[in-house]
């Protein structure tokens, strides 16, 4: 027999975490204490901050929100909170908001601006989240030229021609691909609405007009401005950057040696030089290009331009998803017998879409961000308006409220984008 | 059983340009390129006529006469005399001049808060992301109008630094002014001066070449060369006898000493900033455009360049750098020769991009008076001569070629890091 002088029969309560490892402190000790560095560093940042906060939140709070000019801001601070006290004069906000949302839209109108812009978010409703009734498609569909006869109002006709288009096309291919099959039926459903457009579209509009005039008070582009200049142009582009995008990356990984060199000397040509040299080329020659005699609008322009450069940034997107795409994808489908529209709808478009989620939305934050160089070929945008704002007499040597405030809107939209491709990725995510 | 009698036929029906895959890739392409020449062919043919109804003839020629504008920062000898041509090639020295200027602070800041915000410091991590999502969010252009705006309101005047006791002064010793009008800094002069040699005479494209720098860049590449002989012969030591020689003071002398003897032997002196008149007068000048843009576009491709960097150090996996831990490297060696390597192959392709971004937005210029190439040939000359599709045309050459020589430059650098594969 060994002699064991004690045995412990039962186990031992646990005993709590040293208060070291647990809690706040350990918390603080772990994220911010880790070291003489890191405390180092976690000191200057914390001044840092207090002294942000010190000087900024003061100025916020004690401010001005009814003035009609700066000095009058400044002298009504300075009577409210003590000689020397400084603020900012929120009240150029509150005079001249409705400037810079709406420009110099009338005012009367407001509602059509206000009714054009719950009509997109309902629409872009059921493109972004899969919740809700399919149904909504279809006013998703109707809504750009109900969007457009709101904002610029004038003869119903004129949108409505331009989906008959539309309806014609899917008419077209329908008679001719029976017969004719599917190629032909293609053709047709691109010539017969591309003829209508350009030869009898307008016409037949200003006909139904003299026959059974429906019409709204029109209003003409140049007092379009502010928010909803930049919201217009940029949502146009983003819904037609998109599709030309993937139509050029396709074009670009294509086996056609013409069809490939095109789209490739395009997208270079495009990304090569910057957007304000795209504008003013909308700005100063489009109309050269054109048939003696066309004017068209400086926005739909401006829309043109923005479109053709932000596509070919999408098409270089779309490209790096499908180069991410294993090759056995590629020769899946082949097997499956699937042609190539087929493959690309049903395998290849899909996946390389969803890889390049996070960089098709980066692409588009970064087309509604250069909405504001429109302020450079004297469209009003909000960048534009806060010069005309600070070029008045009554404002001029206001900065952070303004720019503040631009920056503020700006900042909403595309923080909100960016977060949205985070949730769709996570959606989507299918690996493990 | 019936055997298949649908043999080819051999001869050849216009069907078959449809339905046959052999010659149905053909017809489409060709389809495709008559429909783009048919497109180039009417937009050709509608200018032609454009151009005729108003009476101008394409053509070059007008870049000769004299621009008749002034330059306001420049770096060549120029005054409104000079050519159109002069002034666009002053135009595209300043957009190299910011678009250099804004890579190099854009890098080191974007790697600086891309690092940062991976530290395991709480506070500073959310701080980064509170600049990289702030900037990335708002529009550059809107920042370069604010910097711009800032500089023009809050800084003192040229006459604020005068009077007794004035109302505001010049800062570190006496050397740098920060004015409303641009910012003067001390300029290096030589008194032993080599001077300068003239190229291309009276033409367009004259500019000097200061002997004093290039004396400085032969001293410069020549020390950083032997520093390069010295560390490959340490390396080749390290690999034979498995020690390594100290050799980072030898380094360190073989570049500073070359330099330190150039400046000595031309007597460099530094010319600083005076109030003369109603301005300062000597120094370097750099106007608040300049610096506006110059800082703007550098903050906010910094944003860029911080994910990038970010992403770039999170895509090396986990297990690297247990790898190299487990061979015994120590901590800050895994960094620099695991971790850093692999990572900048991750990084550079989007480098690059953000580099061509920062230099196309430096056309943004025009909106604060830059003088950059924008701002001349796209701007003033074009208004002036009513050259608009000419002026435009050059431009976007001009662009296309700068775009096209930085990717060139850094896609051969990414080639001499990246993987060396099979």
């Amino acid at each position: 027999m060994t002699d064991i002088g004690y045995v412990r029969t039962e186990m031992l309560p646990e005993q709590d975490a040293p208060s070291s490892a647990v809690g706040v402190v350990h918390w603080i000790r772990v994220n911010l204490f880790s070291g003489w560095f890191n405390s180092i560093l976690t000191i200057l940042a914390i001044y840092f901050v207090a002294s942000l906060l010190y000087g900024v939140l003061p100025w916020v709070f004690k401010s001005s929100w009814t003035a009609h000019s700066l000095n009058e801001c400044r002298e009504s601070i300075v009577a409210q909170y003590g000689e020397g006290a400084t603020g900012a004069c929120w009240a150029v906000i509150r005079e001249r908001y409705l400037q810079l949302l709406y420009g110099f839209y009338p005012s009367e109108l407001y509602w059509r601006v206000n009714l054009a812009f719950v009509g997109l978010l309902v629409a872009i409703a059921p493109v972004l989240f899969a919740g809700i009734p399919r149904k909504v498609l279809w006013f998703s569909a109707a809504s750009p030229f109900a969007i457009f006869w709101l904002l610029w109002g004038g003869t119903i006709w004129l949108p409505l021609s331009v989906v008959a288009g539309f309806v014609l096309g899917y008419v077209a291919y329908v008679l001719v691909s029976k017969p004719a099959g599917s190629l032909a039926g293609t053709i047709a459903a691109f010539l017969v609405p591309v003829l209508w457009w350009l030869l009898l579209a307008a016409p037949v509009a200003s006909g139904l007009q003299s026959i059974i005039p429906l019409a709204s008070e029109s209003v003409e582009s140049a007092r379009f401005g502010g928010f909803m200049l930049s919201v217009t142009i940029g949502v146009t582009g983003i819904a037609l950057s998109l599709p030309i995008g993937i139509v050029l990356a396709l074009g670009r990984q294509s086996d056609l040696w013409i069809v490939k060199t095109i789209c490739v000397g395009f997208i270079e040509f495009i990304r090569g030089v910057p957007l304000i040299t795209l504008l003013f080329v909308a700005s100063t020659l489009l109309n050269i290009f054109l048939p003696p005699g066309t004017t068209f609008d400086i926005i739909l322009r401006v829309m043109i331009m923005v479109t053709l450069f932000s596509s070919a940034y999408m098409a270089e997107v779309v490209r790096g998803g499908l180069a991410a795409l294993p090759r056995g994808q590629y020769e899946a489908a082949d097997s499956l017998g699937l042609d190539y529209w087929k493959a690309q709808r049903l395998i290849i478009m899909p996946q390389a879409l969803k890889i390049s989620i996070p960089a098709i939305v980066g692409n588009f934050i970064g087309l509604f961000k250069d909405t504001t160089l429109v302020s450079i070929i004297g469209l009003l945008d909000p960048i534009g308006l806060s010069t005309s704002i600070r070029a008045n007499q009554e404002w001029n040597g206001i900065i952070w409220e303004l720019y503040g405030f631009i920056a503020l809107m700006f900042f909403i939209v595309c923080f909100s984008m960016g977060r949205y491709a985070m949730y769709l990725e996570r959606k989507l995510k299918t690996g493990h | 059983m019936t055997a298949i009698s649908d043999t080819p036929k051999a001869g050849f029906r216009l069907s078959m340009l449809i339905y046959d895959t052999r010659y149905r890739s053909m017809t489409i392409q060709i389809i495709a390129l008559i429909g783009v020449l048919t497109a180039f062919g009417w937009i050709i043919n509608n200018t032609a006529q454009n151009l005729d109804d108003l009476g101008m003839k394409l053509g070059f020629s007008f870049l000769q006469e004299p621009s008749s504008y002034d330059i306001n920062q420049r770096l060549l000898d120029y005054d409104s005399r000079d050519s159109h041509l002069r002034a666009s090639f002053l135009g595209v020295l300043n957009t190299l001049v910011v678009a250099v200027l804004g890579c190099i602070t854009a890098t080191i800041v974007g790697v600086f808060v891309g690092v940062l915000r991976l530290s395991n410091n709480w506070i500073v991590a959310k701080l980064m992301a509170f600049y990289v999502e702030g900037f990335r969010n708002v529009p550059v252009l809107l920042w370069i109008v604010l910097s711009m705006t800032i500089f023009i309101e809050t800084l003192p005047q040229p006459r604020d630094f005068r009077g007794d006791p004035p109302a505001a002064s010049m800062v570190l010793n006496d050397s740098v002014a920060f004015t409303n009008r641009g910012f003067y800094i001390p300029e290096p002069l030589f008194s032993n001066s080599l001077g300068n040699v003239h190229l291309f005479g009276e033409s367009s494209l004259r500019f000097d070449i200061s002997l004093d720098l290039m004396a400085f860049l032969v001293a410069l590449i020549g020390g950083i060369l032997a520093a390069r002989f010295v560390k490959r012969r340490a390396d080749h030591i390290q690999e034979t006898t498995g020690v390594r020689p100290v050799t980072w003071w030898q380094r360190l002398l073989l570049i500073v000493v070359p330099v330190a003897i150039v400046f000595y032997a031309l007597g460099l002196y530094l010319g600083y900033p005076a109030l003369k008149g109603f301005n300062f007068q000597g120094g370097i000048y750099a106007r608040n455009s300049l610096i506006a843009l110059w800082l703007a576009l550098s903050l906010y491709t910094a944003a860029f360049i911080a994910e990038t960097v970010r992403g770039g150090i999170l895509a090396i996996s986990q297990g690297q750098t247990e790898a190299a831990a487990a061979l015994g490297i120590r901590p800050n060696r895994i960094m620099s020769l695991v971790v850093l390597p692999q990572a900048l192959r991750v990084i550079i392709p989007p480098l690059i991009s953000q580099y061509l971004n920062l230099t196309k937005n430096s056309s943004l210029a025009i909106a604060v008076g830059y003088m950059d190439i924008t701002g001349t040939l796209g701007g003033i000359t074009l208004n002036q001569t009513g050259r608009a599709l000419e002026s435009l045309m050059l431009l976007m050459l001009i662009y296309l070629i700068i775009s096209l020589s930085i990717s060139t430059v850094m896609n051969w650098y990414n080639n001499s890091v990246s993987l060396k594969e099979r």
